[in-house]
């Protein structure tokens, strides 16, 4: 039974992936790039810990840490150059 | 009943919810008219789901393994604090790069509805 419904959410999960991924190709600004690009990758950690009970193993927890800091790094290193056009500032202040 | 049962109902029931609020986030992301009432379901709505899909995992290896998992909850932690961040760096650079905010979003679903 848990199978099934295991089965079931990971169905659900791609399914959400797909349609960030329609936004990603069609959304109007940068911006909504970013945010659909930042959404897929906290669904990719949901996908992990769903991997994790199917496959009945504690291994891939450090790969939920790596997923979870590498997409809000991407994040904000995004931002800050949509918002001032460089990520690393020269000056002091 | 003995403790396997109650695992699976718990993660079963868990699990589906958290994937059902990942699945109305995308749709959210579909259908609103702007970047911040995108970023609105989008950032809300998926860190709730995945939140409830890791905390799933977390009480299946605790009642099933009796192992109770810091990485696993690390990694909920994390997610909890980094999400509403990222929406909100988003959100800002959107407004200073002048992206146009929709005033009335009701008036652009009739208005789309009628040219279909």
């Amino acid at each position: 039974m848990l199978e099934i419904s295991l089965n079931i959410a990971l169905i659900i999960m791609s399914m959400s992936i797909f349609v960030c991924f329609i936004r990603i190709v069609k959304g109007p600004t940068m911006s909504d790039r970013v945010v659909a690009l930042d959404t897929i990758g906290i669904t990719l950690i949901g996908i992990i810990g769903i991997i994790m009970i199917i496959q009945n193993t504690l291994a891939y927890a450090e790969v939920i840490l790596v997923i979870a800091i590498l997409a809000f790094i991407g994040t904000i290193a995004l931002a800050k150059f949509i918002e001032g056009g460089v990520i690393f500032d020269r000056d002091r202040n | 009943m003995n403790a396997n049962t109650v695992s699976e109902i718990i993660t079963g029931i868990l699990i589906l919810t958290g994937t059902l609020f990942c699945l109305f986030s995308a749709f959210g992301m579909i259908r609103l008219p702007d970047v911040y009432t995108r970023s609105h379901a989008a950032t809300k709505s998926t860190t709730l789901g995945v939140l409830c899909t890791l905390f799933g995992a977390f009480l299946y290896f605790w009642i099933n393994d009796g192992y109770v998992s810091i990485r696993l909850l690390l990694g909920i932690f994390f997610v909890f604090l980094t999400a509403p961040v990222a929406g909100h760096l988003i959100c800002r650079a959107a407004y200073v790069t002048n992206v146009e905010i929709v005033q009335d979003a009701s008036k652009v679903y009739v208005k789309e509805s009628d040219s279909d």
